[in-house]
Order: structure tokens, then C-alpha cells, then sequence
């Protein structure tokens, strides 16, 4: 912690603590105890204490040996409960994966653990990812750090909240729609969503497997680079993920020099809707970037318009897909008192899962059904195609594209639970790139009416490094 | 029962699904043990087969590899381009909820195959070309099991993602026996291509038949198909079964009901399973998680340079032996007779190959059907173990004892024959002194075969062999004999 009470950076950490200025149990015990102090947020459903105390004795003996404990050593994070975690249960904050304890670990927090990390506690979520606001967790809604009467943004709202409420100096999420980019932007720090395949999704909770990204929240660029470094690249269990670049992603040297840098102003996204607070914020953002030597042009993406239609029918029919294990016939709830079999799946995933994931799951099963199948899931297969080739058009006029990552700041609590179509509109600018695949990264770029307001910047596919490195120059700016 | 008049009324139409399992060493889509036989229930599985949160297939190279041999082995060549889909419903035995499998475009396409089959009117081998639509990889689903008597079902996935081939054929079969015929002979080509270890006993080769019948030769009946038959016996009955059945329903001026049948074994009859309408919608879409197979020519002509002999290899080099076609199917009909046999015609001769032929087709022995001695042996041994009755030197009769001793101790042709005194004697002087004390002991048939009785001579030459102890040569006997008596 430096003297204002917030967390170093990732790397100054483990320097320390590598250095033995620092101890890991130490920094266990301070982000348990403001876990402790802010829990009423319900930002957090479980912590794992007792593993997270083990695993900082051993990084604390190894530093004494006089090891290099790694390049996260006793940094403490917390992981959205989708991820399989040992020492809690995994239950993505649905009640029919209540008491799934996790016999293996996602593959993103073995590299982390590899390399010193310890997670402290797992966050919560919408259940199974499915939704914006965190207020479809089975368990509680999270709190919005800036306002307690409003979301935080979701589906990583406990994420984000833990980050910005600085319990941990960095969390992770998954992003199927947007689920890590709108919580950062609504919380109010750096939310990371690579591109498609670079981080594996290997031991995270699927939700739909074609878009699903797993990423980091923090409070800098750099640490969200440095997170990446060391989770991207192949993974042998999971056959959709790609090879890392070379070079890494950790951001070191000077600042990207914008000179010249051609930088593409989503068109689709600046027009009606968008709440005035949060267009001023990107306008001045956009100004400062501008100013800074880069060259801002219009960019439009004619089928953007037909993104949110086209995801909430390929989302839902994977999420359907992938919710048929669920079953209450080897883990996690199951209905006692089925006197048969039928029985036994429709009490057991009638009372297991909420109402989101339901409606999910129906939507999911109607696109599939012989006879809609080419009416919906493929017609929609076709128009992601067409996004596909409209952004790569775009990536070849531009370096890279601008907009903001919702039309509003956060909601009030309960504003728009029974009203599904305005909870899927908060979607409807980050989930353009998660069909393309491309990376994102939202910064926080200044507040409306003192709810924080984040800027989206979007690269090609495998352009991470570069994205980052904007990112970084950008983030300087608008924070300024 | 059916008329033989009215059955002529009517053309069955048949065509058959065939599951084989490819023989991997681990499953489909999990480095999890592929051989479930001696396994305690629910041992072979990982997160992937349990379909735990978070788990993701991994496709299995050697099953692809496997596949590219089928195609070849289907006549055909593999897709370069094709894709995995998920199959839904819900089961116990499924942990997904759907079967990987692959939908709309397969592993291998369009492809044929000749089919030899005996006619028994005509007592001869015609061949009966079957078109196959299409081939796929898939997973198998896990095993339940329902205790009598019992409220709970049992479910082991030590099976669940067990790499199987399917193979559809076109409905070019029509009649029980042609169908026979080809899933004999899929069965063949399967083993040959290595692809399976083609065991029907252990369930490595299971068929869906589709039956139809219609008595308008321009449109065919609705079709019934019976699901999970493993064997080549249970194919025929089954088909037969369905043909009768399906002809007493329309002879009725009833209509044949579209549905899945199942067999029962015991009746010998097959059963409704459950009717169209409660067909599932398996919802089929695109696996997410698996990106699309690509071969490229290089991996392909590599699996095809690595083919073993097909079976119609072997039919074209077993054609120089001048045999019956039946008799190289029965050959064929074992994979180690027609490796001996193929081996035999390259290192030596048409005849040493037919004589080793008709060696190795003979019954098991009890420890060989035990499985306690595999029929090993040396070919080279048996090429001249042939080559020692080709030279008149071992009688048929005596070279089957050296042969029961080789495949029992092993050992040289020679010196088992030598050592059970079995080698004929076809040195004149030595045979010429029994011919003279056989012809001294029986005068009446010396005076006999004189007189022009010829059956005489085969007495005396009987005699010579009893003496020798079968070891003189019959014919050098004869003409000895001849020689005696100035014939």
C-alpha cells in the first residue's frame, strides 16, 4: 500500500516482496481485512482464506531461501467465481453449482499461481455470466463502490468493485459481451478483454464458448499488461486458443507517441441514445487524444446497428448448449424427492437455475429447433460474418477505433430487472467486438454526475501489445 | 406367415448405419484410457468425460488419422475440411447434454464399396457394389445399466467419449443376405485398414438397419429402423424379421408405422421403440470449442502411404492359387491365415501358398480357442513343411502331424519330421528290400496282379506302407513294384 492506502503496482509488489521489504502474509491478511470492512458491497461471495494464508507462507519461505518467488509474488487477487479455484466452492454464482468444489483449476490461475499470485476470494457475478448489472447473481447484487444505490456493472461487477474498492490491486473477469469492459467502466478502473483465444477458458464456467474471454481488471494499464503477459498464449486444453506474441505485453520504455496514429471514432456509437454526461466525457477525451498528435477520423460499421440482435441469438444458443450439464445428475444441486427421472432434471434445473439463465436456455433451445434453425442461429452466423469483414475494413482505414463502452453510467438498483430488452441495451457497444473477436480495453476517462465514465478503445485481432500500448498513452491523458 | 408368392410382391429396400470404434489408444476428446474392458466403472474419466464446469475437448490426432485409413478403406478419399457439431438430449449416460459429433459436413463423403457374396442358387461369389453416403467421427455415450428390482439406474463413463466411426450406407441392399454380406464385409475392411479391432463380441461394431418394403418398384415403403444389433447374425434375422413383418402389415391393407425398433435377442423378434413423433429435435449446432479439421495433401498421401493391405489387395494376389472365390473369402475370413498366405506367395509359390492355406484353415485347437496359444509360426517353416510334401518326401497325412507339433512347440519342418520318423523313404534300395519281402509274404496278390487284377497293386502297395511304417514313397513303391514283375 503507498501512503494514501491504495495498492502498488503489480510489478513494485512482487518487486518488494521478492526483496523481502514486503511479506505475502501480510498482504493476505490487509486484503482480507478490507474485504472484511467492506463486505456489506457484496462484492465478494466467498473468501479462501485458509488456502490463500498457506500459499502466502510458502511464498514468504521461498523469499527467505533467497528464491525469486515470481513476478506476481504475494500479490492478491480476487477471481470471478466462474473460474475453478481451489480452497471454495465454484457455484458462477448460481444456485444449482452450490457445493461444486472444484477438483482441477482453470488454467489462468495455475499460470498466476505460477508465478506468485494468490487469490483471496472469489467475486461475484451475474449467475453464469448472464447479465449487466450483477443483479442476476442467485446470492446478492452487488454494490456500485461510487453509489450503493446503483450496479456496478456486470456480469464482473464483483470484479470491478473489489478493485475499485481496493481490496485486492487486481481481479479477474470474463467477457462474453462486454462482461469485463462495462463493470469498468461503471466501477470506474481498467478492465481488459483480450482477443478471442489468447487467454485460455480452460476450468472458467462456459457461458457462450465463441465469444468468452478471460481477462483482468485493475487500476493501471501496465498491471492489466503485465496480468496478460502471464496468462496469454496456447493452452493444450483448449483447442481455440492462440499463440501468444513474442515480444509479450508488458509495457515498458516510453509512452506511445500518438503522431500519426490514425484512430477511427465509431460513427453507430455517437448517435441518439447516448446519455449527454457520457458523450461530454468522451468528446473530451476524444479532443485530448487529438491534441496529442493523433489523427481522429469517422468510421462507420453498417451492420453494427444489428450487432445485439445477431449476439442474443448465437449467446443464448451456445449458453443453452452449455447449460445442458447442469442436470443435478453428478454435481452441484439436485432434487431429492424426483420420482423419476424426468422429474429429477426438471425440479433439479427448475429450482437450481434463476430466471435469466432460463430464459437464456429457451431462447438458446428455440433458435436451434429444426425449422428455426436457419431462420435465426444461421441467418445471425451470417450477419457476424459481414461484422467480421466491416471491422477488418475499418482496421485497414484505422489504427484503431474509439467509442464509449455504454450508452449510460450505472443504473439504480432494480430499474431495469423486469425489463430484459433495456438490460440487454447496456450490451449494445461491447458486444460488436466480441463477435469480431478483436480486443478491447476500457480507461477510465472522467465522471458524469460523479458516476465514472469509461472510454473503449478496440484493436485488430492479435493487436493486444499495441492496444495496450495506446492504451496506456491514452489513459495518461484522459485521467489528466 | 408369408407366402413365397406374396413375399415376390414386394422389393425390400435396406440401408445400414454401422458404429465402429477406432482403436485409440485414449478417447476422443480426453488423454483418458480408451480400453473400458477390464476397468472398474467410472475409472477412465477426467473432467472431460465427466463433464465437469470449465472442460474442454481436445480432439484426439490418431482418431482423425484412423478415420483418413476408413476412407481409404470406404473407397473413398477424407474431407479436407470438416467440422464437429453438438448433438443435444438430455440422458444420464451423456454428462454434456449433447454427443459431439459431426453433422453437415464429415470426415468422409460420398464413397462405395464391393461386396462378395455367395449365391447359394447358383453356387457361386457375385459381387454386390453398396454406395456409402457418408461417414463421421463421434463420441460414444457413457453405459447405463437398470438393477431389476431396483428404484435407481447405474451409469458408468468409462465409455462416455470412446472415438467411433459412423458409416452410412445408401439403401442399395435387398435382401437380409445382402446386407449380411456387407456388414461382413465392412467388418473386413475395417480390420484390414487397422482402423478397428472389429471385435462384435466387445461391441466394437454396432448396426442401425433401416428397412423399407414396397410392391411399386418406382417408390419405396415407409422404413422401420432397428437400432443395436451386434452381429452379423442379429443383422440378418433382424432384417428378415422386419421384411416378413412389414409385408403381413401391409398385406393387412394396414400402414407400416416410421419408428425406432429394437431387437430382442431371445425372441427373435423386433419391438417399437418409440414412434416418429416422439423423434428428438437435437438441436444441432457448430462445437464452439473445436476448430475445424483441415487436411492437407501432404498428411493425406502420409496415411496413405502408410495403408496395409485391403482386402481386395489380398482377393486380386490370392486369385494366382487358383481357388474357389468362397474359399479366399473363408481365408480372408482370418486375418492371420491371409497374412501367412500373402506371405507365402511372395517368398515362394502359388501351390506352397494353397497348401498353407488349407493347413491354417483348419478348426482351432481347444487351447487356441482358449486364447492360451496364439497360432504363431514361422512362415518360412511352413514354406518348407510344404515344400517337404511338394517334393514327395512328407505325406499330407504326416505333414499335419509336423504341423500340429510346430504350431504346439514350434521348431524346423525338417527336423520334426525327422525326429517323428515321419519322412518318406524314396531311396530305391532301401524301399526296393520291402517291396521284395512284401511281394515273398503274398503270393495270391503277386499272382493276382499278374493276372491283370489291378486292385492288387494297392494292396500290396498298402502293405509296403504298413511295413515302412508309412514312410516309403507310394508311388516309388508302385513302380518298384512294376519293375518286379516286368509291367
Amino acid at each position: 500500500m503507498d501512503d494514501h492506502g491504495n495498492w502498488l503496482s503489480l510489478a513494485e509488489i512482487a518487486s518488494r516482496i521478492n526483496a523481502a521489504e514486503l511479506r505475502a502474509t501480510d498482504l493476505v491478511d490487509q486484503s482480507l481485512k478490507v474485504i472484511e470492512e467492506k463486505k456489506d458491497y457484496d462484492a465478494v461471495i466467498v473468501t479462501t482464506t485458509a488456502r490463500a494464508r498457506e500459499r502466502a507462507q510458502v511464498i514468504d519461505e521461498q523469499v527467505k531461501r533467497g528464491e525469486n518467488a515470481g513476478r506476481l509474488a504475494g500479490v492478491p487477487f480476487i477471481a470471478k467465481d466462474n473460474y475453478l479455484v481451489f480452497g471454495a466452492e465454484t457455484t458462477a454464482a448460481s444456485n444449482i453449482l452450490k457445493g461444486f468444489v472444484a477438483p482441477y483449476q482453470s488454467t489462468v490461475i495455475e499460470k498466476l499461481e505460477a508465478e506468485g499470485a494468490i487469490c483471496v476470494a472469489k467475486a461475484n457475478l451475474d449467475a453464469f455470466a448472464h447479465g449487466s448489472s450483477t443483479e442476476n447473481s442467485d446470492f446478492a447484487v452487488t454494490k456500485n463502490p461510487h453509489d450503493k444505490t446503483r450496479v456496478p456493472g456486470g456480469s464482473s461487477g464483483g470484479s470491478a468493485a473489489s478493485v475499485v474498492l481496493g481490496m485486492v490491486p487486481f481481479a479477474l473477469g470474463s467477457d462474453t459481451g462486454g462482461s469485463i469492459r462495462l463493470p469498468a467502466s461503471w466501477s470506474g478502473c481498467v478492465g481488459y478483454k483480450p482477443t478471442y483465444g489468447l487467454t485460455s477458458r480452460s476450468g472458467v464456467v462456459a457461458m457462450a464458448s465463441s465469444t468468452d474471454c478471460m481477462g483482468p481488471l485493475t487500476r493501471t494499464v501496465e498491471d492489466a499488461a503485465l496480468v496478460l503477459d502471464i496468462v496469454a498464449g496456447r493452452d493444450d486444453r483448449d483447442s481455440t486458443t492462440i499463440e501468444r506474441n513474442p515480444e509479450g505485453y508488458v509495457l515498458s520504455g516510453p509512452n506511445m507517441d500518438l503522431h500519426g496514429k490514425k484512430i477511427g471514432v465509431i460513427k453507430e456509437y455517437m448517435g441518439e441514445g447516448l446519455q449527454p454526461g457520457v458523450r461530454a466525457v468522451i468528446d473530451t477525451s476524444i479532443e485530448k487524444i487529438r491534441a496529442a498528435g493523433a489523427e481522429i477520423r469517422d468510421v462507420s460499421l453498417p451492420s453494427l446497428p444489428m450487432a445485439l440482435a445477431v449476439y442474443y441469438i448465437v449467446v443464448p444458443a451456445e449458453v443453452s448448449s452449455n447449460l445442458g450439464r447442469y442436470d443435478g445428475q453428478r454435481y452441484g444441486y439436485r432434487y431429492k424427492d424426483a420420482k423419476d427421472l424426468n422429474e429429477s432434471y426438471s425440479k433439479s434445473r427448475g429450482i437450481g437455475f434463476g430466471k435469466e439463465a432460463k430464459r437464456r436456455i429457451m431462447i438458446g433451445t428455440y433458435v436451434l429447433s429444426s425449422g428455426y434453425y436457419d431462420a435465426y442461429y444461421k441467418r445471425a452466423q451470417t450477419v457476424r460474418t459481414k461484422l467480421i469483414n466491416e471491422f477488418e475494413r475499418a482496421f485497414k482505414d484505422a489504427d484503431f477505433l474509439l467509442g464509449p463502452t455504454a450508452p449510460m453510467t450505472a443504473f439504480k438498483i432494480g430499474e431495469n430487472v423486469n425489463d430484459p430488452l433495456q438490460m440487454y441495451l447496456a450490451d449494445i457497444m461491447t458486444v460488436g467486438v466480441s463477435l469480431v473477436g478483436s480486443p478491447a480495453v476500457v480507461v477510465p476517462a472522467g465522471e458524469s454526475d460523479g458516476l465514472p465514465v469509461g472510454l473503449q478503445l478496440m484493436a485488430a485481432q492479435r493487436q493486444d501489445k499495441s492496444l495496450l500500448q495506446l492504451a496506456k498513452a491514452v489513459e495518461e491523458l484522459v485521467r489528466a | 406367415m408369408v407366402t413365397a408368392e406374396t413375399r415376390k410382391k414386394y422389393m425390400p429396400t435396406i440401408g445400414i448405419e454401422c458404429h465402429v470404434q477406432l482403436k485409440t489408444a485414449t478417447k476422443l476428446f480426453a488423454a483418458v484410457d480408451n480400453d473400458a474392458r477390464e476397468a472398474a466403472p467410472n475409472t477412465l474419466v477426467s473432467h472431460i468425460c465427466f463433464g465437469l464446469p470449465g472442460a474442454l475437448p481436445v480432439l484426439n490426432r490418431e482418431a482423425v488419422r484412423l478415420a483418413v485409413r476408413a476412407a481409404f478403406a470406404l473407397g473413398t478419399e477424407p474431407a479436407r475440411f470438416s467440422k464437429f457439431d453438438r448433438k443435444h438430449y438430455f440422458y444420464p449416460d451423456l454428462p454434456k447434454g449433447y454427443q459431439i459429433s459431426q453433422y453437415d459436413e464429415p470426415i468422409i463423403g460420398e464413397g462405395g464399396i464391393d461386396v462378395p457374396m455367395y449365391v447359394e442358387a447358383n453356387k457361386e461369389v457375385q459381387t454386390l457394389h453398396v454406395g456409402i453416403i457418408r461417414a463421421h467421427l463421434e463420441e460414444d455415450a457413457g453405459k447405463s445399466t437398470h438393477p431389476a428390482g431396483k428404484d435407481y439406474s447405474l451409469v458408468d463413463l468409462n465409455r462416455a467419449g470412446t472415438p467411433l466411426l459412423e458409416i452410412v450406407s445408401r439403401p442399395d441392399m435387398h435382401s437380409a443376405a445382402e446386407a449380411k454380406a456387407y456388414v461382413h464385409e465392412l467388418y473386413l475392411r475395417m480390420k484390414y485398414a487397422d482402423v478397428s479391432d472389429a471385435n462384435l463380441y466387445l461391441g466394437h461394431m454396432r448396426f442401425d438397419v433401416n428397412v423399407s418394403v414396397s410392391s411399386d418398384p418406382g417408390k419405396w415403403g415407409t422404413r422401420t429402423e432397428t437400432k443395436n444389433l451386434n452381429s452379423f447374425r442379429s443383422v440378418e434375422k433382424a432384417i428378415e424379421f422386419e421384411i416378413q413383418r412389414q409385408i403381413e402389415v401391409l398385406e393387412k391393407g394396414a400402414e407400416v408405422v416410421q419408428e425406432t425398433r429394437g431387437w430382442d435377442e431371445a425372441k427373435q423378434r423386433t419391438f417399437t421403440q418409440r414412434s416418429k413423433e416422439e423423434a428428438h429435435d437435437y438441436r444441432y449446432m457448430p462445437d464452439p470449442d473445436l476448430p475445424p479439421i483441415v487436411l492437407d495433401d501432404e498428411y493425406i498421401e502420409g496415411v496413405r502411404d502408410d495403408m496395409p493391405a485391403l482386402p481386395d489387395d489380398y482377393r486380386k494376389q490370392f486369385s494366382s492359387m487358383s481357388l474357389d472365390r468362397q474359399v479366399i473369402e473363408d481365408i480372408l475370413a482370418d486375418v492371420e491365415t491371409t497374412h501367412l498366405v500373402a506371405d507365402a506367395l511372395t517368398k515362394s509359390s502359388p501351390e506352397d501358398g494353397r497348401r498353407i492355406a488349407f493347413w491354417m484353415m483348419r478348426p482351432l485347437t481347444d487351447e487356441e480357442a482358449d486364447g492360451a496359444r496364439t497360432r504363431t509360426v514361422q512362415i518360412d517353416e511352413l514354406i518348407a513343411l510344404s515344400k517337404l510334401v511338394g517334393a514327395g518326401k512328407l505325406s499330407s497325412s504326416a505333414a499335419k502331424q509336423v504341423l500340429d507339433e510346430m504350431l504346439v512347440r514350434g521348431g524346423k519342418a525338417e527336423e520334426i519330421a525327422t525326429r517323428l520318423n515321419l519322412l518318406q523313404v524314396s531311396d530305391e534300395a532301401e524301399i526296393i528290400k520291402i517291396v521284395e519281402q512284401v511281394m515273398t509274404e503274398n503270393p495270391k496278390a503277386v499272382e493276382d496282379l499278374k493276372n491283370g487284377e489291378q486292385r492288387a497293386i494297392g494292396f500290396l502297395v498298402g502293405q509296403i506302407m504298413k511295413l515302412s511304417q508309412g514312410k516309403a514313397n507310394p508311388g516309388l513303391a508302385q513302380q518298384l513294384i512294376k519293375k518286379q514283375l516286368g509291367l
